[in-house]
């Protein structure tokens, strides 16, 4: 199993919004693959698959804030 | 020192055409190439970042249509812009893993190189805390707004130079409620182009290489 994190984005960002999801829940994802989307307020960042497997669950909905660091998914 | 930046000027391009060119060029940075510094104008397009609140449309989308003003929606943060024939686009497309990986450094770095460039052409234009872009008094006269992927900038500044301003009655531009301002409105006649164009790929080779 493994968490997908929002990264370290810059000193000072604490937090971000998930714009979109590309993976859908049961879907298999490779290393790499584009996952999701956040944004602060001018900046969008993809967020990539740390791990190969099936996206087992998200936990930060589109349009919902989530703390740098906090997991947004995970894939198992 | 680091390699200089490779610059590309593509001249008057579609917005789309200009985005599936610039992916690639994110594809080949990622891939190991340079930094590139695009510069180029695009026809009359409103583009919807990812923050985009509809009421940031002052018009319904057909009546925008219909005065031959495409609507696309892409992949920035953000909310609604205008591109323009008259507007400098620069879409710096660098690896920040050679920039520190700093989202916030490298959007505050792009505001130095918007205030400095104004300075360069004699006007006095800040940064507002908060906000992005650039402001000459309470007019907005640049807008900022990036994407990354694997740490790989794209998208980036619009520059309004001898940009038609009345097309951002279209719009609330940023969903910001805040009038646009170009560098020809401030100093009362059209600036070429090409000053601008050499102007700020000095300074971006000055604050990036």
């Amino acid at each position: 199993m493994t968490k997908i994190i929002l990264p370290e984005l810059g000193e000072g960002i604490t937090k971000a919004t998930i714009a979109c999801w590309h993976a859908k829940v049961g879907g298999d994802v490779v290393v790499g693959q584009e996952i999701c989307e956040a944004v602060t307020d001018k900046a969008s960042f993809v967020i990539e698959a740390p791990a190969p497997g099936k996206l087992k669950s998200i936990s930060v909905d589109e349009g919902q804030e989530v703390l740098v660091g906090g997991v947004l998914g995970i894939i198992e | 020192m680091k390699p200089k930046i490779i610059v590309e000027d593509w001249g008057l391009v579609n917005y789309i055409d200009g985005l599936e060119r610039q992916k690639k060029c994110v594809q080949s940075v990622i891939a190991g190439a340079g930094d590139h510094l695009i510069l180029c104008e695009h026809h009359t397009v409103l583009t919807l970042g990812r923050m985009t609140n509809p009421q940031s449309l002052l018009y319904q989308r057909k009546e925008i249509e219909e005065r031959g003003v495409m609507i696309e929606r892409v992949d920035r943060g953000g909310d609604v812009t205008l591109h323009a024939p008259g507007q400098l686009i620069v879409y710096p497309v660098f690896n920040l893993n050679k920039h520190g990986k700093d989202l916030k450094v490298y959007m505050e770095k792009l505001q130095e190189v918007a205030v400095d460039l104004l300075k360069n052409f004699g006007i006095l234009a800040i940064s507002i805390g908060g906000q992005r872009g650039v402001f000459v008094g309470p007019d907005k006269i640049i807008s900022i707004g990036v994407g990354v992927r694997k740490w790989v900038t794209y998208h980036g500044l619009g520059i309004n130079v001898n940009t038609d301003l009345s097309l951002f009655n279209l719009i609330k531009p940023c969903g910001l409620n805040v009038r646009m301002t170009s560098i020809q409105k401030l100093k009362g006649r059209p600036v070429p182009m090409k000053d601008v164009k050499l102007k700020i790929v000095e300074l971006f080779q000055k604050y990036f290489s």
